[in-house]
């Protein structure tokens, strides 16, 4: 929709735009929902890179490869990966402004957020399955 | 992207340098000018103001620059007691009313800019068209299905005290203007004040319109380019708190769906 400053519209038309979107609450709530999460697995996934550190090679493998600490890293990785996704595309709908581009940059966002959680979530599972 | 500078022929450049007033009681004034009938950028005047002979306000200051050393300074003003409003300009860094600002709450040479990221109109005068397009699209008036009583709409005293913190608001722009969401996204967020007025109408006990209020502004720029900065609540010159009432009208949205 031109809305632009030289196009003639009246300023009510300009504020009623396209209209609600009807949406956007369950984006406000997902990113709060993992910030919870996060604050709460940020727990174990400190513990378990501090055991890391002190272990040797076979060490950490062992203690990537323990359930418990899989299935914690993954849950921590898919909630701050989603986490990320949300943030980012609030900062970039805040800043970018040509439509282009911002359509651009939320696609790039949503690849990015993916690929970082498949790449580590593969990195975990080859390790507990493989060994 | 979103603009950080000011375009090249709206940066500010340094002003006049007015005569001083004889006396030793006298203050320094900084007071952004620009004149839309000329070519120039707007620039930086220095006034100096005799304290002896002036009231102790923001307003009294600039009237009596007005009146005794500069006639073609422009400001709205109207009541001088901050109900209606229209001195709202930047003094010391803060969006405030002029009339209600004292002088001794501010050390050193007085800036005073108009309210930030609005088109001039002139000097101190910004454009608040959009402002208020803004405050009337949330429609801020008692909606009802039920036919009208014969008498008053009736509400208890509970209920009624709910408005509190909110009907006060004069609609200075002061909260908008001090808003980064609203400088970067004015165009789509709503802002504040139109949000402190929304959640005004959406928790009037009389009014039968809330679920329609709420879908007009459930929107990723409408309600939810609030990021709870609060620069709002910082400048509101009446001390009420929209960065409280856009929380609630957000709580408001997550409870009709969870």
């Amino acid at each position: 929709m031109n809305n632009n400053s030289h196009s003639i519209r009246t300023p009510m038309s300009r504020v009623r735009g396209l209209g609600a979107a009807r949406s956007g609450t369950d984006h406000f709530w997902k990113s709060r929902v993992t910030a919870v999460a996060n604050v709460i697995l940020t727990v174990p996934f400190v513990v378990i890179v501090m055991m890391l550190a002190k272990a040797d090679y076979a060490g950490a493998m062992k203690i990537v490869g323990h359930p418990l600490a899989a299935i914690l890293l993954m849950a921590f990785i898919t909630s701050a990966a989603i986490h990320m996704r949300l943030g980012m595309q609030v900062i970039i709908e805040d800043y970018v402004h040509s439509e282009g581009t911002k359509i651009v940059l939320l696609m790039f966002n949503t690849f990015f957020a993916v690929a970082i959680a498949l790449a580590s979530a593969y990195a975990i599972l080859r390790i507990g399955f493989a060994g | 992207m979103a603009e950080f500078n000011l375009p090249k022929n709206s940066r500010l450049t340094e002003g006049k340098t007015w005569p001083k007033p004889a006396g030793n009681n006298v203050r320094e004034f900084k007071i952004y000018r620009w004149d839309p009938d000329g070519e120039s950028n707007p620039r930086m005047d220095t006034y100096f103001v005799d304290l002896d002979d002036c009231g102790p306000m923001i307003l009294d200051a600039i009237l009596w620059i007005k009146n005794k050393v500069d006639p073609t300074l422009t400001f709205r003003r109207s009541c001088r007691e901050g109900i209606c409003g229209s001195c709202a300009m930047n003094i010391d860094g803060l969006n405030t009313l002029a009339c209600t600002k004292g002088m001794d709450e501010i050390s050193g040479t007085i800036k005073i800019y108009p309210l930030p990221h609005m088109p001039v109109v002139k000097d101190l005068v910004p454009d608040l068209t959009r402002f208020y397009a803004q405050h009337a699209s949330i429609e801020p008036w008692l909606k009802t299905d039920t036919p009208a009583p014969e008498k008053e709409w009736r509400q208890s005293p509970q209920d009624r005290d709910l408005l509190d913190g909110l009907y006060e608001c004069i609609l200075c722009a002061c909260c908008s203007t001090s808003c980064p969401s609203y400088w970067w996204n004015g165009d789509r967020y709503l802002g504040p004040a139109a949000l402190l007025q929304a959640y005004r109408w959406l928790i009037d006990s009389r009014d039968e319109a809330t679920g329609d209020r709420l879908d007009n502004l459930e929107d990723p720029f409408r309600l939810y380019r609030c990021h709870t900065i609060m620069n709002c609540s910082n400048a509101c010159p009446k001390g009420l708190n929209p960065a409280k009432a856009i929380a609630e009208i957000k709580k408001m949205m997550v409870a009709r769906q969870v």
